[in-house]
C-alpha cells in the first residue's frame, strides 16, 4: 500500500495539472512559485551585522523603493512586492542555509541583490541547480558576466571590479606613469578581482610599476601592520581594495603614519558618508581617486535633478536610511531596475521569461545613475552597467572628472 | 522485565530522544531537516569541546579551527581525490584528532588563561591559512562538494513510510545521526570509565590527581586529541551539510558559538552538548527572524537585534543563564528534577544525610 503513495500521488498531480492547464487556456498568463494575482515576493541575504554590516541598509533602501512602489502605483501590474531580508553575517556558511530557507520555505519567486562575492558564490551552484534566479547579485566580480554562460541563472548589476581597474590604471599611465604603486586588498574574491584587473589594466608594466601588494583577511581587526610595510617599500601611490569599515581604518592609518600617497579608493567604500567618517577620525584625504556610476546625494549639482528628488522621495520610506549614504541610492536604483524588468515580464511571471529579460533585453536609462549610464544586457553582453567616470575627492564631496568611460567589450 | 522497570529514568529519557531523532524528518521538511542536520552537526562539536572544557578542565577559544581542519580534509579527499565522502570522515576525525593530540603538547604547559589565548589564536590565524595553499584548498574560493543522493535502501525505505522518495538532505541527516549517535555513546562510555575519572581528578585537583598516580601529561593529551577528533567529524559532516567549504564559513566567532553552547547546555554532562547545540544553532537564526516579526516590541529593540542579532541575543541567554542555571540547562534540569522528587517523597528524605549529586558529573 505504501508503495502505491507516490504514484497515486504523481497521477493525481498530473490530472490537477492537465485541470489547471485547461482552466487557465484562453489567457496567456502564467506564473511560477512566489507569485499570486497581487502579490510577488523576493528574497535577499544581506550583511546585517559583521565586517561588512555597512553594507546592510542597501537592503533597506531597497524596500524603500518597492514600498514606494507598492504605496504610489499599486505594484507592478497590480502585484505587490515584497522583499524578505536575512542576515547572513557576510559569511556563506550562513547564506547556504538561509538561501535554502527563503527558496523552501518562504517559496521566494527569485534571490535578489544578495550581497558579497563569497557568500553568493556559496549559493551559485544551488540556485542554478533549482532554476531560481539569483538576479542583480550586490557584488561586481567579473565571473557573473563572464561566467553567464555556465550558470546563466545568475546576473550581476553594478560595474565588474576589473573594469573598474582598467580605469584607474589608464589613469595611473596617463597621469603618474612613474609611479610606484602598493595595493592593499582584502584577501577574497572581491579583492583578487581588482587586483587582476590592475595587474591587466597595467600590462607588461605591472611588474615594475607594483613594488607591494598586501592583503588582509575579513576577521582582521587592523590593517595597520600592511600599511606600514607598503609605505616602507618606498610606494607613493596607494591602491585600496578594502570595504567600507577597512578602507576608513586605512585611510586614517595613512595620516597616522605621517604618509602623503596618491590614494586611488575602489568604488565599493567611496560614499561621502564614509569618506566624512574618515576625515572625522583625521584622515587627511589628499589625492584621492576614485570612479562613480552612481549620483551622489550629496552632490549639490543634483539638488534639483528629477532622479535625485525621487530619490529622496523613496527614502523617506525607510526610517533608518541615512539619505546621504550613497549605498542607499544604489538600492534604491538597483531595485528601479528589478520593477522595469518585472513590469516588461507583464503577465508572463515565469522564473525563465524573467531570467531572460533580465539578462538579454534589458535597455534602461535609470534616473539615480550619471546621465549617459545605461543599464544594458544582450543575448552577448551580460553585464548590465559598463559606464564609469573618474572622480576625485574635494575635500567636502566627489567633483567628476572628464566624461564617461565605456568598459564595454573589454573583459574577456 | 525486571531490569527494564527498574531502568533509571534517564534511559527511558534517551530511547525518546533517540526515537525523536529517527522519526523527525519524516514530519518535518527537508529544508527543516537540513538544519536539525546542522543543530546536529554543532552537538558533534561541542561534544568534543565538553570533553575538554568539561571533564578535563582545559579551555579552548579555538575549536572552530579544528572544525575548519576536518572539514578541508573532506572536501580536499572528495574533490581531489575522488573519494567516497562517508569514507573520509572517519579519515578527518582521525587526522584532526592526531593534530588536536600534538596541540595538546604545548597545552601542557600554559595555564587556563595562556590556553585560552593560544587556542584562541589557532581560530583568528585558521581562515588566513587556509588560503595560502591555493591549489590544494582552493583558495577564497573555497571547494563546492556535491551532495550524496541517498542509496537505494534508504530511499525506498523513506518512500515506505512517508510516500516521498528521499533526498539527500533527509539522507546526510541520517548519517549525521548515526555519527551523533556513536560519538555521544562513546563519550558516555569515556566518562563512565577510567579515562573520565582520570580527566575529572585532574580538572578538580591536579595535585592530587597526580598524588593519586594519574598520569596528568597523559590524560590531558589525551582530552586535546579525542576533542579534536569530535571537532574534526563535527568539520567532515559541516561540509557535506552545507555543500560548501570556503576559509570565511570559519570565523573565530565559530568558535565563540560553539563554547557558548558547551556552556548553556551545561558542562560535564552527556545531553548537555546537545541541548546546548540546539540553543546555539537555532538562537541566532530565530532571534534575528522572529524579534523584527513581532510588533509589540518597541522598533528600537527591533533595529538593535536586526543589526547585531547572534551577538544580542546570544548575551542576554548567556546572562539569564548564568543567572539562573549556574550548571546549564541540564543542570537547571537535574536541580528541578531533585526539588520535585524530594516533595513527593516527603521531607523526610532530607534529613537522610546522602550526599546531594553533583550537579557537574550529572
Amino acid at each position: 500500500m505504501g508503495r502505491i503513495g507516490p504514484r497515486l500521488a504523481a497521477v493525481a498531480a498530473f490530472v490537477f495539472a492537465v485541470a489547471a492547464c485547461g482552466g487557465s487556456s484562453g489567457q496567456t498568463a502564467q506564473s511560477d512559485v512566489g507569485v499570486t494575482s497581487n502579490s510577488i515576493l523576493l528574497g535577499n541575504t544581506n550583511a546585517l551585522s559583521g565586517a561588512a554590516a555597512a553594507y546592510g541598509t542597501i537592503s533597506n533602501a531597497e524596500n524603500a523603493y518597492f514600498t514606494y512602489v507598492n504605496n504610489n502605483q499599486g505594484g507592478v501590474n497590480g502585484r505587490k512586492i515584497t522583499l524578505k531580508v536575512l542576515d547572513d553575517g557576510y559569511n556563506p556558511a550562513n547564506t547556504v542555509p538561509l538561501t535554502h530557507q527563503l527558496v523552501e520555505q518562504d517559496q521566494v519567486f527569485a534571490m535578489f541583490s544578495g550581497l558579497g562575492t563569497q557568500t553568493q558564490t556559496s549559493v551559485q551552484g544551488y540556485l542554478n541547480g533549482k532554476k531560481v534566479p539569483q538576479l542583480f547579485v550586490a557584488t561586481g566580480a567579473t565571473t557573473w558576466g563572464k561566467d553567464y554562460s555556465s550558470n546563466n541563472w545568475t546576473l550581476s548589476w553594478q560595474p565588474p571590479y576589473q573594469g573598474e581597474s582598467h580605469i584607474y590604471a589608464a589613469d595611473v599611465m596617463k597621469n603618474h606613469s612613474s609611479a610606484k604603486i602598493g595595493v592593499l586588498y582584502q584577501n577574497d574574491d572581491y579583492g583578487q578581482d581588482y587586483l587582476k584587473g590592475l595587474t591587466d589594466g597595467l600590462g607588461s608594466s605591472a611588474s615594475s610599476l607594483i613594488v607591494d601588494k598586501e592583503s588582509y583577511d575579513t576577521t582582521a581587526t587592523s590593517v595597520g601592520a600592511q600599511l606600514t610595510k607598503i609605505k616602507a617599500s618606498g610606494a607613493d601611490t596607494l591602491f585600496l581594495f578594502t570595504t567600507p569599515g577597512f578602507t576608513i581604518k586605512a585611510l586614517v592609518t595613512v595620516t597616522v603614519l605621517h604618509w602623503e600617497p596618491t590614494i586611488y579608493l575602489n568604488s565599493v567604500s567611496n560614499p561621502q558618508v564614509y569618506m566624512g567618517i574618515a576625515a572625522k577620525s583625521g584622515a587627511a584625504l589628499k589625492n584621492v581617486t576614485s570612479v562613480g556610476y552612481i549620483k551622489d546625494p550629496t552632490d549639490p549639482q543634483w539638488a534639483n535633478d528629477d532622479g535625485m528628488k525621487l530619490y529622496k522621495t523613496v527614502i523617506a520610506n525607510c526610517a533608518t536610511c541615512n539619505v546621504n549614504d550613497g549605498f542607499n541610492i544604489y538600492g534604491v536604483a538597483v531595485a528601479y531596475t528589478m520593477v522595469d524588468v518585472l513590469k516588461q515580464a507583464g503577465q508572463v511571471m515565469t522564473r525563465k521569461n524573467v531570467m531572460d529579460i533580465a539578462a538579454s533585453n534589458l535597455n534602461e536609462n535609470n534616473p539615480f545613475l550619471l546621465p549617459g549610464v545605461k543599464v544594458k544586457t544582450t543575448s552577448t553582453d551580460h553585464f548590465p552597467i559598463m559606464q564609469e567616470q573618474v572622480i576625485t575627492w574635494s575635500g567636502t564631496g566627489w567633483t567628476l572628472q572628464g566624461s564617461l568611460i565605456n568598459e564595454r567589450g573589454t573583459i574577456k | 522485565m525486571g531490569r527494564l522497570r527498574s531502568a533509571p529514568p534517564r534511559y527511558w529519557l534517551v530511547a525518546v530522544a533517540v526515537l525523536f531523532f529517527i522519526g523527525l524528518p519524516t514530519v518535518i521538511s527537508s529544508f527543516l531537516a537540513s538544519e536539525w542536520t546542522l543543530a546536529l552537526v554543532f552537538a558533534i562539536a561541542i561534544m568534543g569541546l565538553n570533553i575538554l572544557v568539561g571533564y578535563s578542565g582545559q579551555l579552548s577559544l579555538g575549536h572552530g579551527a579544528f572544525v575548519a581542519l576536518g572539514a578541508y580534509t573532506s572536501a580536499i579527499l572528495a574533490h581531489r581525490y575522488h573519494m567516497d565522502y562517508l569514507v573520509t570522515i572517519p579519515i578527518a576525525g582521525l587526522l584532526t584528532g592526531i593534530v588536536g593530540f600534538a596541540f595538546g603538547f604545548p597545552a601542557l604547559r600554559l595555564s587556563a588563561l595562556y590556553l585560552a589565548l593560544a587556542t584562541f589564536s589557532l581560530a583568528v590565524v585558521a581562515p588566513s591559512l587556509i588560503k595560502r595553499p591555493k591549489d590544494l584548498t582552493g583558495g577564497v574560493q573555497g571547494i563546492l562538494i556535491s551532495q550524496p543522493d541517498p542509496p537505494d535502501f534508504a530511499r525506498n525505505g523513506f518512500a515506505t513510510i512517508t510516500g516521498n522518495a528521499m533526498t539527500s538532505e533527509q539522507w546526510i541527516y541520517y548519517v549525521t545521526l548515526v555519527c551523533a549517535l556513536i560519538l555521544f555513546w562513546l563519550a558516555w562510555n569515556l566518562v563512565r570509565n577510567r579515562p573520565g575519572r582520570a580527566m575529572r581528578a585532574i580538572r578538580d585537583g591536579e595535585v592530587a590527581a597526580a598524588a593519586s598516580g594519574v598520569n596528568i601529561a597523559g590524560y590531558k593529551t589525551l582530552a586535546f586529541g579525542i576533542s579534536a577528533f569530535y571537532a574534526g567529524v563535527a568539520g567532515s559532516l559541516y561540509g557535506l551539510a552545507i555543500g560548501f567549504v570556503s576559509p570565511d564559513a570559519f570565523p573565530v566567532s565559530l568558535s565563540i558559538q560553539l563554547l557558548v553552547g558547551a556552556v548553556i547546555g551545561g558542562l560535564a554532562s552527556i545531553p548537555g552538548p546537545l541541548l546546548g547545540a540546539i540553543f546555539a544553532y537555532f538562537l541566532p537564526i530565530e532571534s534575528n527572524q522572529w524579534v523584527p516579526s513581532q510588533t509589540w516590541i518597541p522598533d528600537q529593540i527591533t533595529s538593535t537585534v536586526k543589526n547585531a542579532g547572534p551577538a544580542v541575543s546570544y548575551g542576554v541567554v548567556l546572562i539569564l543563564v548564568m543567572i539562573f542555571a549556574r550548571n546549564g540547562l541540564v543542570g537547571l534540569v537535574m536541580s528541578g528534577y531533585g526539588v520535585l522528587r524530594r516533595r513527593l517523597r516527603g521531607a523526610g528524605d532530607r534529613e537522610t544525610g546522602q550526599m546531594p549529586p553533583d550537579p557537574q558529573t550529572a
